[in-house]
């Protein structure tokens, strides 16, 4: 059994309701990402999984509140350290690509200037250098005309050359050990989605990057991910090989999960 | 870049239909709403006569589209009109006050951007918690305070209680002379002419007026600033710039004050209209020597050209300031320039 670079221990908490009420929304969810490996975690919309996702990097929303777990990174808690020390972890170490890419990235600056700030952060030097650095990750994720786009703004990017900038930022430009990418296609047109998909293994193939990619779309997972992690309100219901996943599903609702998404590929 | 140069010069080219329907609008409801002035220039005794005559000379007797042509012909040679309350020509008694006007409301409208956007910043960061509670306070008796009291209350603690401050009589204290007009505003020409002892004098008489003002602008300015930082922290991109590793300060004053900016530009150039076309109690209370006060000696004696004359002031400066707000909004705001 490999090494896990990141391990998840009976994570739990909720949320607390404006009249005080204390609603729990994760009951005890625990898995592990290998290191190298690409683990896909999947469930429905309200499942946690995005939830736990945003803990790892401390940014969950502000009204959750933690009741127990804990997330070690190469042994590590992150729950435990400080905002110092979540810095140091955030972006270097652990990076992370989200679901509306145009969203993401802040409008009144120039995707190069952001990809280059990013730059200037983790590995210094100067405002010029980095630009050079932010139009080869463009270049790199085969954005076209990369020196033009990176003079451009985020809203005159399409959705998906966006999340290709994101995905550039994530991991060319932060080069981190875990990347993780929360519904990184949705919203996006079919074929587009396939590119995104593909850019993602052939940079985590190439780079050794362990990925933990976050999705409600089975058919992705099966084309992309070695493991399968499956949420279902708050809890794992079951992880394994993504082949045992697919072939031999032992719990009830990745059965459904299954038939479900066949469903919808045949409508 | 060329598409930017071309926006901003498409804007300035509407400033110019923008104020022609000013001036119109003014005309139009000057003669509306004025009635006959002849009433005001003629002796209740005069004969029918001597009234036609009146009318003649004011230009009323001509017919409504040719007083519009005069009217604009005399705007156009900045020709107002004859105030007569002062017995001079209302244009130089603008240029008289304007720059009393002027120093104090920007002396009073930075006041109010410097106290006030970092207020807002402070409170939109720890939100929910003391630091917003107090500004929250603070601002809403900012905004719900009359200036004229808030004013009053000043004087009556700074001047009347600890005697720290000059009282209410204007730009100097009363016998001192102005220094030649250069700029015309004190705080410089009293330097160009060589006079710190007037200019630390000028200073003093400037500090509770434009504290007033500060004070009053400083509350909207704050809030406005706290409601759409607190927007901008909780958006996508603020947490982008999180997740990517980027600390605390660059997160609030890199990446999100800058987003939030932008109503707030909005409500400064709505503020600097108001402070601009003189605050009217405001100088009244302070003696100060400035438009608001002649508009309100102009409303008292019905002194029709003068008011009509600081009317077209007053609008006009509104069509610049929100010229302003509009070239600044190209400059934060990348979107707008698509």
């Amino acid at each position: 059994m490999s090494e896990a670079l990141l391990e998840i221990e009976d994570y739990r908490g909720g949320f607390r309701t404006e009249t005080g009420d204390f609603v729990p929304v994760l009951h005890g969810v625990s898995y592990r990402l290998k290191v190298g490996v690409m683990t896909a975690v999947v469930g429905e919309s309200g499942s946690g999984k995005s939830l736990v996702a945003l803990s790892v990097l401390g940014i969950q929303p502000p009204a959750f509140e933690r009741t127990g777990g804990r997330i070690l990174f190469r042994g590590t808690d992150l729950l435990g350290l400080d905002e110092k020390g979540l810095r140091a972890i955030r972006g270097a170490e652990i990076s992370m690509v989200f679901q509306d890419a145009r969203a993401a990235l802040n409008p009144v600056f120039t995707v190069g200037r952001q990809l280059a700030d990013v730059w200037q952060l983790h590995h210094g030097g100067g405002r010029k250098a980095a630009m050079g650095q932010a139009i080869e990750a463009l270049r790199r994720v085969s954005i076209p005309e990369p020196e033009r786009r990176a003079r451009q703004y985020p809203h005159e990017f399409s959705g998906g050359m966006a999340q290709r900038a994101m995905i550039a930022m994530a991991s060319l430009i932060c080069q981190p050990a875990l990347l993780i990418l929360d519904e990184p296609t949705t919203g996006l047109d079919v074929t587009i989605q396939s590119d995104i998909m593909e850019l993602i293994v052939e940079l985590s193939r190439t780079r050794g990057l362990t990925t933990c990619l976050i999705t409600h779309d089975l058919g992705v997972v099966a084309e992309t991910c070695q493991e399968v992690v499956v949420m279902n309100a708050g809890r794992v219901v079951e992880t394994g090989s993504a082949e045992a996943i697919f072939t031999t599903p032992r719990d009830l609702y990745t059965q459904r999960l299954l038939s479900a998404s066949q469903l919808v590929e045949a409508a | 870049m060329p598409p930017l140069g071309k926006m901003i010069l498409r804007r300035l080219l509407w400033v110019f239909p923008v104020a022609f329907g000013v001036v119109t609008m003014t005309f139009f409801m000057a003669r509306v709403l004025n009635g006959d002035p002849t009433e005001l220039y003629a002796p209740p005794e005069a004969s029918d006569a001597l009234r036609a005559e009146i009318r003649a000379r004011l230009g009323l007797a001509d017919p409504l589209p040719l007083q519009f042509v005069h009217y604009l012909w005399d705007l156009l040679r900045l020709d107002l009109g004859t105030s007569f309350t002062t017995g001079q020509s209302v244009a130089s008694d603008l240029w008289d006050r304007l720059p009393a006007t002027l120093e104090l409301g920007l002396l009073g409208l930075s006041l109010g951007i410097v106290v006030g956007i970092p207020l807002g910043v402070l409170a939109a960061v720890h939100r929910e918690h003391w630091p917003d509670f107090l500004v929250r306070g603070t601002t809403l008796s900012g905004m719900a305070l009359p200036q004229f009291w808030v004013g009053l209350v000043l004087i009556s603690v700074f001047f009347v209680d600890f005697g720290l401050l000059p009282g209410p009589v204007g730009r100097l204290p009363i016998g001192m002379a102005l220094p030649p007009r250069v700029t015309g505003f004190l705080l410089v020409d009293t330097l160009l002419a060589g006079r710190p002892d007037l200019w630390w004098l000028a200073l003093q008489q400037l500090i509770l007026p434009a504290v007033t003002l500060g004070f009053s602008s400083a509350a909207p300015i704050a809030r406005v600033t706290r409601s759409a930082m607190a927007e901008a922290l909780q958006s996508d991109y603020v947490r982008t710039a999180i997740a990517m590793g980027h600390g605390r300060r660059a997160v609030w004053f890199r990446y999100s004050l800058r987003n939030a900016l932008l109503p707030v530009i909005t409500l400064i150039g709505g503020v600097a209209g108001h402070i601009f076309a003189g605050a009217v109690l405001l100088e009244s209370i302070f003696a100060w020597p400035g438009l608001g006060q002649y508009a309100l000696q102009a409303i008292e004696r019905s002194d029709f050209a003068a008011l009509q004359g600081f009317v077209i002031y007053a609008s006009l400066l509104y069509v610049l300031a929100f010229l302003l707000v509009d070239l600044l909004y190209m400059l934060v705001d990348p979107r707008i320039r698509a």
